[in-house]
Protein backbone atom coordinates (compact mmCIF):
# COMPACT_ATOMS: atom_id res chain seq x y z
CA UNK A 1 0.00 0.00 0.00
CA UNK A 2 1.51 3.28 -1.06
CA UNK A 3 0.98 6.28 1.17
CA UNK A 4 2.47 9.74 1.35
CA UNK A 5 4.07 10.59 4.64
CA UNK A 6 4.99 14.15 5.52
CA UNK A 7 7.11 14.58 8.64
CA UNK A 8 8.12 17.87 10.23
CA UNK A 9 8.16 19.58 6.84
CA UNK A 10 9.43 23.14 6.95
CA UNK A 11 10.21 25.62 4.18
CA UNK A 12 11.74 29.01 4.68
CA UNK A 13 12.41 31.69 2.10
CA UNK A 14 14.76 34.09 3.84
CA UNK A 15 13.10 35.02 7.10
CA UNK A 16 9.63 34.01 5.92
CA UNK A 17 8.41 30.58 6.99
CA UNK A 18 6.01 29.34 4.32
CA UNK A 19 5.56 25.81 5.66
CA UNK A 20 6.05 25.27 9.36
CA UNK A 21 6.70 21.83 10.88
CA UNK A 22 3.91 20.12 8.95
CA UNK A 23 3.16 16.42 9.49
CA UNK A 24 0.36 14.36 7.99
CA UNK A 25 -0.25 11.24 5.94
CA UNK A 26 -2.22 10.57 2.76
CA UNK A 27 -3.77 7.11 2.83
CA UNK A 28 -4.70 4.90 -0.13
CA UNK A 29 -8.32 4.34 -1.12
CA UNK A 30 -9.54 7.79 -0.19
CA UNK A 31 -9.49 11.37 -1.34
CA UNK A 32 -7.56 13.54 1.08
CA UNK A 33 -8.51 17.18 0.80
CA UNK A 34 -5.66 19.60 1.42
CA UNK A 35 -7.36 22.75 2.48
CA UNK A 36 -6.27 26.21 3.45
CA UNK A 37 -6.74 29.85 2.55
CA UNK A 38 -4.70 31.29 -0.31
CA UNK A 39 -1.06 31.64 0.65
CA UNK A 40 -1.30 28.96 3.36
CA UNK A 41 1.57 26.96 1.85
CA UNK A 42 -0.38 24.26 0.00
CA UNK A 43 1.43 24.58 -3.32
CA UNK A 44 4.84 24.80 -1.65
CA UNK A 45 4.05 21.63 0.30
CA UNK A 46 3.04 19.84 -2.88
CA UNK A 47 6.23 20.98 -4.60
CA UNK A 48 8.24 19.55 -1.74
CA UNK A 49 6.32 16.27 -1.95
CA UNK A 50 7.30 15.90 -5.62
CA UNK A 51 10.85 17.12 -5.21
CA UNK A 52 10.48 20.43 -7.09
CA UNK A 53 11.36 22.39 -3.96
CA UNK A 54 13.82 21.33 -1.32
CA UNK A 55 12.58 21.35 2.31
CA UNK A 56 14.49 23.51 4.76
CA UNK A 57 13.79 20.77 7.32
CA UNK A 58 11.77 17.60 7.57
CA UNK A 59 11.05 14.90 5.04
CA UNK A 60 8.47 13.52 2.63
CA UNK A 61 8.31 9.89 1.61
CA UNK A 62 6.10 8.13 -0.89
CA UNK A 63 5.84 4.42 -0.15
CA UNK A 64 8.86 4.89 2.10
CA UNK A 65 11.10 6.58 -0.48
CA UNK A 66 11.97 10.15 -1.35
CA UNK A 67 10.47 11.31 -4.65
CA UNK A 68 13.90 11.76 -6.25
CA UNK A 69 14.75 8.15 -5.37
CA UNK A 70 11.72 6.64 -7.12
CA UNK A 71 13.19 4.51 -9.91
CA UNK A 72 10.31 5.16 -12.33
CA UNK A 73 8.41 8.13 -10.85
CA UNK A 74 5.44 8.24 -13.21
CA UNK A 75 4.51 4.64 -12.39
CA UNK A 76 4.27 5.51 -8.71
CA UNK A 77 3.11 9.12 -8.51
CA UNK A 78 1.05 11.23 -10.86
CA UNK A 79 1.23 14.92 -10.00
CA UNK A 80 -0.61 17.83 -11.58
CA UNK A 81 0.64 20.97 -9.90
CA UNK A 82 -0.09 23.46 -12.68
CA UNK A 83 -2.25 22.71 -15.70
CA UNK A 84 -0.47 25.52 -17.52
CA UNK A 85 2.86 23.70 -17.24
CA UNK A 86 2.91 22.66 -20.89
CA UNK A 87 4.52 24.20 -23.96
CA UNK A 88 1.60 25.51 -26.00
CA UNK A 89 3.57 25.03 -29.23
CA UNK A 90 3.56 21.27 -28.80
CA UNK A 91 0.76 18.92 -29.78
CA UNK A 92 -1.04 17.15 -26.93
CA UNK A 93 0.05 13.76 -28.23
CA UNK A 94 3.73 14.74 -28.43
CA UNK A 95 3.62 16.28 -24.94
CA UNK A 96 2.34 13.01 -23.49
CA UNK A 97 4.62 10.90 -25.67
CA UNK A 98 7.75 12.66 -24.41
CA UNK A 99 6.64 12.12 -20.81
CA UNK A 100 5.85 8.45 -21.44
CA UNK A 101 9.15 7.80 -23.22
CA UNK A 102 11.12 9.51 -20.44
CA UNK A 103 9.82 6.84 -18.04
CA UNK A 104 9.98 3.92 -20.46
CA UNK A 105 6.18 3.70 -20.56
CA UNK A 106 4.85 2.03 -23.74
CA UNK A 107 3.55 4.34 -26.46
CA UNK A 108 0.04 2.80 -26.43
CA UNK A 109 -0.53 4.27 -22.96
CA UNK A 110 -0.65 7.73 -24.55
CA UNK A 111 -3.71 6.71 -26.55
CA UNK A 112 -5.28 5.10 -23.51
CA UNK A 113 -4.98 8.13 -21.24
CA UNK A 114 -6.18 10.43 -24.02
CA UNK A 115 -9.26 8.21 -24.28
CA UNK A 116 -9.84 8.12 -20.53
CA UNK A 117 -9.77 11.91 -20.32
CA UNK A 118 -11.85 12.43 -23.45
CA UNK A 119 -9.11 14.18 -25.41
CA UNK A 120 -8.73 11.81 -28.38
CA UNK A 121 -10.19 14.29 -30.84
CA UNK A 122 -7.67 17.00 -29.94
CA UNK A 123 -4.60 14.76 -29.60
CA UNK A 124 -3.08 16.24 -32.77
CA UNK A 125 -3.73 19.86 -31.81
CA UNK A 126 -1.20 22.22 -30.26
CA UNK A 127 -2.06 22.80 -26.61
CA UNK A 128 -1.74 26.58 -26.83
CA UNK A 129 -5.30 26.73 -28.15
CA UNK A 130 -6.75 24.57 -25.39
CA UNK A 131 -9.36 25.89 -22.97
CA UNK A 132 -8.54 25.74 -19.27
CA UNK A 133 -10.76 22.68 -18.89
CA UNK A 134 -8.96 20.88 -21.71
CA UNK A 135 -5.60 21.76 -20.21
CA UNK A 136 -6.73 20.35 -16.86
CA UNK A 137 -7.72 17.15 -18.66
CA UNK A 138 -4.38 17.03 -20.43
CA UNK A 139 -2.61 17.46 -17.11
CA UNK A 140 -4.69 14.66 -15.62
CA UNK A 141 -3.97 12.47 -18.65
CA UNK A 142 -0.24 12.97 -17.96
CA UNK A 143 -0.65 11.89 -14.34
CA UNK A 144 -2.30 8.64 -15.44
CA UNK A 145 0.39 7.60 -17.96
CA UNK A 146 2.20 5.29 -15.53
CA UNK A 147 -0.98 4.02 -13.81
CA UNK A 148 0.36 5.31 -10.46
CA UNK A 149 -0.90 4.38 -6.97
CA UNK A 150 -0.59 7.96 -5.74
CA UNK A 151 -2.12 11.05 -7.35
CA UNK A 152 -1.55 14.67 -6.41
CA UNK A 153 -3.61 17.57 -7.76
CA UNK A 154 -3.14 21.24 -6.91
CA UNK A 155 -6.39 23.22 -7.20
CA UNK A 156 -7.67 21.10 -10.10
CA UNK A 157 -11.08 22.78 -10.40
CA UNK A 158 -9.87 26.37 -10.25
CA UNK A 159 -11.50 28.35 -13.02
CA UNK A 160 -13.49 25.47 -14.45
CA UNK A 161 -17.13 25.62 -15.51
CA UNK A 162 -19.67 23.52 -13.54
CA UNK A 163 -19.49 20.68 -16.00
CA UNK A 164 -15.69 20.53 -15.74
CA UNK A 165 -15.86 20.69 -11.95
CA UNK A 166 -18.32 17.81 -11.89
CA UNK A 167 -16.12 15.77 -14.21
CA UNK A 168 -13.00 16.24 -12.12
CA UNK A 169 -14.86 15.58 -8.87
CA UNK A 170 -16.23 12.28 -10.19
CA UNK A 171 -12.80 11.43 -11.55
CA UNK A 172 -11.13 11.89 -8.16
CA UNK A 173 -13.78 9.72 -6.52
CA UNK A 174 -13.25 7.02 -9.14
CA UNK A 175 -9.46 7.08 -8.67
CA UNK A 176 -9.83 6.67 -4.90
CA UNK A 177 -12.38 3.90 -5.39
CA UNK A 178 -9.70 2.07 -7.39
CA UNK A 179 -7.61 2.02 -4.21
CA UNK A 180 -5.29 4.92 -5.07
CA UNK A 181 -4.17 7.58 -2.63
CA UNK A 182 -5.46 10.93 -3.90
CA UNK A 183 -4.33 14.28 -2.51
CA UNK A 184 -6.30 17.30 -3.75
CA UNK A 185 -5.74 20.86 -2.65
CA UNK A 186 -8.34 23.60 -2.58
CA UNK A 187 -9.07 26.85 -0.84
CA UNK A 188 -12.82 26.17 -1.02
CA UNK A 189 -14.37 24.07 1.70
CA UNK A 190 -17.55 23.61 -0.33
CA UNK A 191 -15.48 21.91 -3.02
CA UNK A 192 -13.89 19.54 -0.53
CA UNK A 193 -17.25 18.71 0.99
CA UNK A 194 -18.23 17.08 -2.29
CA UNK A 195 -15.00 15.18 -2.87
CA UNK A 196 -12.90 14.44 0.17
CA UNK A 197 -13.07 11.64 2.74
CA UNK A 198 -10.34 13.07 4.85
CA UNK A 199 -9.18 16.62 5.41
CA UNK A 200 -5.82 18.16 6.15
CA UNK A 201 -6.30 21.84 6.92
CA UNK A 202 -3.40 24.26 7.07
CA UNK A 203 -3.10 27.99 7.67
CA UNK A 204 0.05 30.09 7.52
CA UNK A 205 2.02 26.92 6.89
CA UNK A 206 0.91 25.18 10.07
CA UNK A 207 -1.33 22.17 10.54
CA UNK A 208 -4.75 23.22 11.84
CA UNK A 209 -6.69 20.00 11.50
CA UNK A 210 -6.09 16.45 10.31
CA UNK A 211 -9.49 14.83 10.50
CA UNK A 212 -12.08 12.76 8.73
CA UNK A 213 -14.82 14.75 7.05
CA UNK A 214 -17.52 13.36 9.39
CA UNK A 215 -15.58 14.24 12.52
CA UNK A 216 -15.12 17.80 11.33
CA UNK A 217 -18.83 18.33 10.75
CA UNK A 218 -20.02 16.86 14.04
CA UNK A 219 -17.11 17.85 16.25
CA UNK A 220 -15.81 21.09 14.94
CA UNK A 221 -19.11 22.85 14.44
CA UNK A 222 -20.43 22.80 18.03
CA UNK A 223 -23.79 21.26 17.14
CA UNK A 224 -26.77 23.09 18.52
CA UNK A 225 -30.41 22.05 18.63
CA UNK A 226 -33.38 24.21 17.79
CA UNK A 227 -36.32 23.59 20.12
CA UNK A 228 -39.85 24.98 19.83
CA UNK A 229 -42.33 24.54 22.61
CA UNK A 230 -45.48 26.35 23.84
CA UNK A 231 -44.26 26.69 27.45
CA UNK A 232 -40.92 28.08 26.56
CA UNK A 233 -39.81 29.64 29.85
CA UNK A 234 -40.51 26.54 31.89
CA UNK A 235 -38.73 24.18 29.53
CA UNK A 236 -35.78 26.52 29.24
CA UNK A 237 -35.29 26.30 33.02
CA UNK A 238 -35.45 22.52 32.86
CA UNK A 239 -32.82 22.51 30.09
CA UNK A 240 -30.49 24.73 32.06
CA UNK A 241 -30.99 22.52 35.11
CA UNK A 242 -29.92 19.55 32.93
CA UNK A 243 -26.69 21.32 32.08
CA UNK A 244 -27.45 22.90 28.73
CA UNK A 245 -26.79 26.44 27.58
CA UNK A 246 -29.95 28.02 26.21
CA UNK A 247 -30.62 31.19 24.35
CA UNK A 248 -33.81 32.52 22.88
CA UNK A 249 -34.13 32.80 19.18
CA UNK A 250 -36.58 33.96 16.56
CA UNK A 251 -40.29 33.10 16.67
CA UNK A 252 -40.19 31.89 20.25
CA UNK A 253 -37.71 29.12 19.63
CA UNK A 254 -34.74 28.08 21.76
CA UNK A 255 -31.21 27.33 20.62
CA UNK A 256 -29.77 24.69 22.91
CA UNK A 257 -26.16 23.65 23.11
CA UNK A 258 -24.55 21.08 25.39
CA UNK A 259 -27.29 18.48 24.95
CA UNK A 260 -28.02 16.26 21.99
CA UNK A 261 -31.47 16.25 20.39
CA UNK A 262 -32.06 12.74 21.83
CA UNK A 263 -31.29 13.97 25.33
CA UNK A 264 -33.59 16.96 24.91
CA UNK A 265 -36.37 14.68 23.64
CA UNK A 266 -35.97 12.41 26.65
CA UNK A 267 -36.02 15.41 28.98
CA UNK A 268 -39.26 16.64 27.41
CA UNK A 269 -40.84 13.18 27.79
CA UNK A 270 -39.84 13.01 31.47
CA UNK A 271 -41.45 16.36 32.24
CA UNK A 272 -44.41 15.95 29.91
CA UNK A 273 -43.44 19.03 27.89
CA UNK A 274 -44.93 19.41 24.43
CA UNK A 275 -42.40 20.03 21.66
CA UNK A 276 -43.52 21.38 18.33
CA UNK A 277 -40.02 21.25 16.84
CA UNK A 278 -36.73 19.56 17.68
CA UNK A 279 -34.08 20.11 15.01
CA UNK A 280 -30.34 19.44 15.27
CA UNK A 281 -28.48 22.35 13.64
CA UNK A 282 -25.57 20.97 11.69
CA UNK A 283 -22.86 23.49 11.40
CA UNK A 284 -22.07 23.90 7.73
CA UNK A 285 -18.64 22.80 6.56
CA UNK A 286 -18.03 26.34 5.50
CA UNK A 287 -18.65 27.51 9.07
CA UNK A 288 -16.36 24.84 10.43
CA UNK A 289 -13.62 25.85 8.02
CA UNK A 290 -13.95 29.55 8.78
CA UNK A 291 -13.83 28.70 12.46
CA UNK A 292 -10.66 26.68 11.97
CA UNK A 293 -8.79 29.13 9.83
CA UNK A 294 -9.99 32.37 11.37
CA UNK A 295 -6.63 33.09 12.95
CA UNK A 296 -4.54 32.12 9.98
CA UNK A 297 -5.99 33.96 7.02
CA UNK A 298 -3.11 35.77 5.44
CA UNK A 299 -4.77 39.14 4.95
CA UNK A 300 -7.43 39.53 7.56
CA UNK A 301 -10.00 42.25 7.49
CA UNK A 302 -9.15 44.91 10.00
CA UNK A 303 -11.45 44.58 12.99
CA UNK A 304 -13.80 47.47 13.31
CA UNK B 1 14.51 4.20 -16.68
CA UNK B 2 17.82 5.11 -18.23
CA UNK B 3 19.74 7.96 -19.79
CA UNK B 4 18.60 6.66 -23.19
CA UNK B 5 14.95 7.18 -22.15
CA UNK B 6 15.67 10.73 -21.06
CA UNK B 7 17.61 11.47 -24.25
CA UNK B 8 14.83 10.02 -26.42
CA UNK B 9 12.21 12.11 -24.58
CA UNK B 10 14.28 15.26 -25.09
CA UNK B 11 14.55 14.47 -28.79
CA UNK B 12 10.76 14.14 -29.03
CA UNK B 13 10.39 17.50 -27.33
CA UNK B 14 12.95 19.15 -29.61
CA UNK B 15 11.48 17.83 -32.85
CA UNK B 16 7.86 18.47 -31.89
CA UNK B 17 8.00 22.26 -31.75
CA UNK B 18 8.08 24.24 -34.95
CA UNK B 19 10.53 26.78 -33.57
CA UNK B 20 13.28 24.15 -33.82
CA UNK B 21 12.72 23.78 -37.54
CA UNK B 22 12.24 27.51 -38.13
CA UNK B 23 15.52 28.17 -36.34
CA UNK B 24 17.34 25.58 -38.45
CA UNK B 25 15.80 26.93 -41.66
CA UNK B 26 16.84 30.43 -40.64
CA UNK B 27 20.36 29.14 -40.00
CA UNK B 28 20.66 27.72 -43.51
CA UNK B 29 19.12 30.73 -45.27
CA UNK B 30 21.05 33.37 -43.35
CA UNK B 31 24.28 31.37 -43.25
CA UNK B 32 24.37 30.62 -46.96
CA UNK B 33 22.94 34.02 -47.86
CA UNK B 34 25.80 35.82 -46.18
CA UNK B 35 28.32 33.50 -47.81
CA UNK B 36 26.77 34.14 -51.23
CA UNK B 37 26.85 37.91 -50.82
CA UNK B 38 30.36 38.02 -49.34
CA UNK B 39 31.86 35.66 -51.93
CA UNK B 40 30.14 37.47 -54.76
CA UNK B 41 31.34 40.91 -53.70
CA UNK B 42 34.89 39.81 -52.83
CA UNK B 43 35.19 37.72 -55.99
CA UNK B 44 34.17 40.66 -58.14
CA UNK B 45 36.68 42.92 -56.38
CA UNK B 46 39.61 40.48 -56.62
CA UNK B 47 41.21 41.95 -59.79
CA UNK B 48 41.45 45.37 -58.11
CA UNK B 49 43.28 44.08 -55.00
CA UNK B 50 46.84 45.18 -54.30
CA UNK B 51 49.58 42.51 -54.66
CA UNK B 52 49.91 42.33 -50.86
CA UNK B 53 46.20 41.69 -50.45
CA UNK B 54 46.33 39.09 -53.19
CA UNK B 55 49.14 37.34 -51.31
CA UNK B 56 46.92 36.77 -48.24
CA UNK B 57 43.80 35.93 -50.26
CA UNK B 58 42.08 33.10 -48.33
CA UNK B 59 39.00 31.87 -50.23
CA UNK B 60 38.21 29.28 -47.52
CA UNK B 61 38.02 31.79 -44.70
CA UNK B 62 36.01 34.10 -46.93
CA UNK B 63 33.33 31.49 -47.62
CA UNK B 64 33.04 30.54 -43.93
CA UNK B 65 32.57 34.12 -42.73
CA UNK B 66 28.85 33.41 -42.18
CA UNK B 67 29.78 31.77 -38.86
CA UNK B 68 29.49 35.24 -37.32
CA UNK B 69 25.71 35.22 -37.67
CA UNK B 70 25.26 31.46 -37.62
CA UNK B 71 26.60 31.28 -34.06
CA UNK B 72 23.77 33.50 -32.86
CA UNK B 73 21.14 31.30 -34.46
CA UNK B 74 22.67 28.16 -32.98
CA UNK B 75 22.85 30.04 -29.69
CA UNK B 76 19.11 30.71 -29.80
CA UNK B 77 18.48 27.02 -30.36
CA UNK B 78 20.63 26.05 -27.37
CA UNK B 79 19.11 28.70 -25.10
CA UNK B 80 15.53 27.70 -25.95
CA UNK B 81 16.12 24.03 -25.10
CA UNK B 82 16.26 25.11 -21.46
CA UNK B 83 14.57 28.50 -21.16
CA UNK B 84 11.41 27.56 -23.08
CA UNK B 85 10.70 25.06 -20.31
CA UNK B 86 11.15 27.68 -17.62
CA UNK B 87 9.06 30.23 -19.53
CA UNK B 88 6.09 27.89 -19.98
CA UNK B 89 6.40 26.12 -16.63
CA UNK B 90 6.90 22.83 -18.45
CA UNK B 91 10.04 22.33 -16.35
CA UNK B 92 7.82 21.32 -13.41
CA UNK B 93 6.17 18.59 -15.44
CA UNK B 94 9.52 17.48 -16.86
CA UNK B 95 11.15 17.28 -13.43
CA UNK B 96 8.21 15.38 -11.97
CA UNK B 97 8.78 12.79 -14.69
CA UNK B 98 12.58 12.91 -14.40
CA UNK B 99 13.52 14.08 -10.91
CA UNK B 100 17.22 13.28 -11.45
CA UNK B 101 18.18 16.72 -12.52
CA UNK B 102 21.75 16.01 -13.57
CA UNK B 103 20.53 13.29 -15.88
CA UNK B 104 17.95 15.59 -17.40
CA UNK B 105 20.40 18.42 -18.01
CA UNK B 106 23.02 15.99 -19.30
CA UNK B 107 20.49 14.71 -21.84
CA UNK B 108 19.70 18.26 -22.94
CA UNK B 109 23.40 19.10 -23.24
CA UNK B 110 24.18 15.92 -25.17
CA UNK B 111 21.28 16.34 -27.56
CA UNK B 112 21.87 20.03 -28.22
CA UNK B 113 25.57 19.52 -28.75
CA UNK B 114 24.94 16.63 -31.13
CA UNK B 115 22.45 18.66 -33.14
CA UNK B 116 24.79 21.67 -33.15
CA UNK B 117 27.75 19.57 -34.35
CA UNK B 118 25.74 18.06 -37.22
CA UNK B 119 24.11 21.33 -38.20
CA UNK B 120 27.34 23.30 -37.78
CA UNK B 121 29.35 20.89 -39.94
CA UNK B 122 26.65 20.69 -42.61
CA UNK B 123 26.40 24.47 -42.74
CA UNK B 124 30.17 24.96 -42.94
CA UNK B 125 30.59 22.38 -45.72
CA UNK B 126 27.64 23.88 -47.61
CA UNK B 127 28.94 27.42 -47.14
CA UNK B 128 32.40 26.39 -48.31
CA UNK B 129 31.03 24.65 -51.40
CA UNK B 130 28.71 27.52 -52.31
CA UNK B 131 31.39 30.14 -51.66
CA UNK B 132 33.96 28.39 -53.88
CA UNK B 133 31.39 27.95 -56.68
CA UNK B 134 30.68 31.68 -56.63
CA UNK B 135 34.37 32.63 -56.49
CA UNK B 136 35.03 30.31 -59.42
CA UNK B 137 32.21 31.88 -61.36
CA UNK B 138 33.82 35.30 -60.72
CA UNK B 139 37.20 33.95 -61.93
CA UNK B 140 38.76 34.60 -58.52
CA UNK B 141 41.19 32.05 -57.03
CA UNK B 142 39.27 29.43 -55.08
CA UNK B 143 39.96 26.37 -52.95
CA UNK B 144 38.85 22.75 -52.83
CA UNK B 145 38.40 20.53 -49.78
CA UNK B 146 41.58 18.61 -50.64
CA UNK B 147 43.83 21.70 -50.52
CA UNK B 148 46.22 22.04 -47.56
CA UNK B 149 44.52 23.36 -44.41
CA UNK B 150 41.04 23.53 -45.95
CA UNK B 151 39.42 20.49 -44.36
CA UNK B 152 40.58 21.39 -40.81
CA UNK B 153 39.26 24.93 -41.31
CA UNK B 154 35.83 23.73 -42.49
CA UNK B 155 35.50 21.06 -39.78
CA UNK B 156 36.91 23.40 -37.13
CA UNK B 157 34.25 25.96 -38.06
CA UNK B 158 31.55 23.38 -37.39
CA UNK B 159 33.09 22.51 -34.02
CA UNK B 160 33.26 26.19 -33.15
CA UNK B 161 29.51 26.52 -33.79
CA UNK B 162 28.79 23.44 -31.66
CA UNK B 163 30.82 24.96 -28.81
CA UNK B 164 28.74 28.13 -28.99
CA UNK B 165 25.58 25.95 -28.82
CA UNK B 166 26.99 24.41 -25.63
CA UNK B 167 27.76 27.85 -24.20
CA UNK B 168 24.17 28.89 -24.97
CA UNK B 169 22.64 25.97 -23.08
CA UNK B 170 24.87 26.77 -20.10
CA UNK B 171 23.77 30.41 -20.12
CA UNK B 172 20.12 29.39 -20.50
CA UNK B 173 20.37 27.10 -17.47
CA UNK B 174 22.03 29.73 -15.31
CA UNK B 175 19.82 32.67 -16.30
CA UNK B 176 16.54 30.74 -16.93
CA UNK B 177 15.28 33.52 -19.18
CA UNK B 178 15.47 33.63 -22.97
CA UNK B 179 16.07 37.36 -23.19
CA UNK B 180 18.69 37.40 -20.45
CA UNK B 181 20.60 34.48 -21.88
CA UNK B 182 20.49 35.85 -25.43
CA UNK B 183 21.66 39.30 -24.32
CA UNK B 184 24.53 37.69 -22.42
CA UNK B 185 25.47 35.58 -25.42
CA UNK B 186 25.52 38.64 -27.68
CA UNK B 187 27.64 40.42 -25.08
CA UNK B 188 30.12 37.58 -24.93
CA UNK B 189 30.33 36.99 -28.66
CA UNK B 190 30.23 40.54 -30.01
CA UNK B 191 30.62 43.19 -27.34
CA UNK B 192 33.47 42.04 -25.11
CA UNK B 193 35.85 41.38 -28.05
CA UNK B 194 35.21 44.98 -29.18
CA UNK B 195 36.74 46.24 -25.94
CA UNK B 196 39.75 43.97 -26.30
CA UNK B 197 42.05 46.81 -27.33
CA UNK B 198 41.36 48.68 -24.07
CA UNK B 199 42.54 45.85 -21.85
CA UNK B 200 46.03 45.26 -20.45
CA UNK B 201 48.36 42.98 -22.39
CA UNK B 202 47.93 39.83 -20.31
CA UNK B 203 44.14 40.12 -20.57
CA UNK B 204 44.37 40.57 -24.32
CA UNK B 205 46.26 37.27 -24.51
CA UNK B 206 43.47 35.58 -22.53
CA UNK B 207 40.93 37.23 -24.79
CA UNK B 208 42.44 35.47 -27.78
CA UNK B 209 40.64 32.41 -26.42
CA UNK B 210 37.38 34.33 -26.09
CA UNK B 211 34.57 33.20 -28.44
CA UNK B 212 34.88 34.92 -31.87
CA UNK B 213 38.12 36.69 -30.93
CA UNK B 214 40.37 33.85 -32.08
CA UNK B 215 37.67 32.40 -34.32
CA UNK B 216 39.45 33.74 -37.37
CA UNK B 217 42.33 31.40 -36.51
CA UNK B 218 40.15 28.33 -36.87
CA UNK B 219 38.73 29.34 -40.23
CA UNK B 220 42.00 30.42 -41.84
CA UNK B 221 44.08 28.16 -44.02
CA UNK B 222 47.04 30.56 -43.71
CA UNK B 223 47.94 30.76 -40.00
CA UNK B 224 48.15 34.24 -38.47
CA UNK B 225 51.19 34.37 -36.12
CA UNK B 226 49.31 36.70 -33.74
CA UNK B 227 46.49 34.20 -33.16
CA UNK B 228 46.69 30.93 -31.19
CA UNK B 229 46.90 27.66 -33.10
CA UNK B 230 43.35 26.70 -34.18
CA UNK B 231 43.14 23.60 -31.99
CA UNK B 232 44.69 25.45 -29.06
CA UNK B 233 42.06 28.15 -29.56
CA UNK B 234 39.16 25.68 -29.72
CA UNK B 235 40.51 23.83 -26.68
CA UNK B 236 40.99 26.97 -24.59
CA UNK B 237 37.58 28.35 -25.47
CA UNK B 238 35.97 24.98 -24.74
CA UNK B 239 37.51 24.93 -21.26
CA UNK B 240 35.82 28.22 -20.46
CA UNK B 241 32.53 26.96 -21.86
CA UNK B 242 32.77 23.74 -19.83
CA UNK B 243 33.15 25.90 -16.71
CA UNK B 244 29.94 27.79 -17.60
CA UNK B 245 28.06 24.54 -18.19
CA UNK B 246 29.39 23.10 -14.92
CA UNK B 247 28.07 26.16 -13.07
CA UNK B 248 24.74 25.50 -14.80
CA UNK B 249 24.67 21.93 -13.47
CA UNK B 250 25.39 23.06 -9.91
CA UNK B 251 22.64 25.70 -9.97
CA UNK B 252 20.13 23.46 -11.74
CA UNK B 253 20.53 20.78 -9.08
CA UNK B 254 20.20 23.19 -6.22
CA UNK B 255 17.41 25.57 -7.18
CA UNK B 256 13.71 25.14 -6.52
CA UNK B 257 11.56 25.06 -9.65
Amino acid sequence: MTRIEVRGLTKRYGSETVVDDLSFAVEPGQVTGFLGPNGAGKSTTMKMITGLALPTRGSVTIGGRRYADLPVPLTEVGALLDAGAVDGHRKAYDHLLALAVSNGIPRRRVGEVLARTGLESVAGKRTGGFSLGMRQRLGIAATLLGDPRVLIFDEPVNGLDPEGIRWIRDFMRALAAEGRAVLVSSHLMSEMAQTADHLVVIGRGRLIADTSMDALVTGGGQGTVLVRTPDRAVFARRLVAAGAAVRESLESSLIVSGLSSAEIGALAATHGAVLSELTPQRASLEDAFMELTRDSVEYQEVAR
Amino acid sequence: MSFANTLHAEWIKLRSVRSTWYTLACLVVVGLGITALAASASGAGYPDLSPEDKAVWDPTSLSLRSYIVAQLVIGVLGILVVTSEFATGLMQTTLNATPRRSRLLAAKVALTTAVAVVVGEVLMVAAFTLGQLILAARDAPHASLGDPGVLPAVLGGGLYLAAIGLLAIGLGTILRSTAGALATLVGIVFIVPGFGGLFPDWLQKVLLFWPTQGGAAVLATVPDPDLPHPWLYLGGMSLGIVAVVAAGFVLFRRRDV
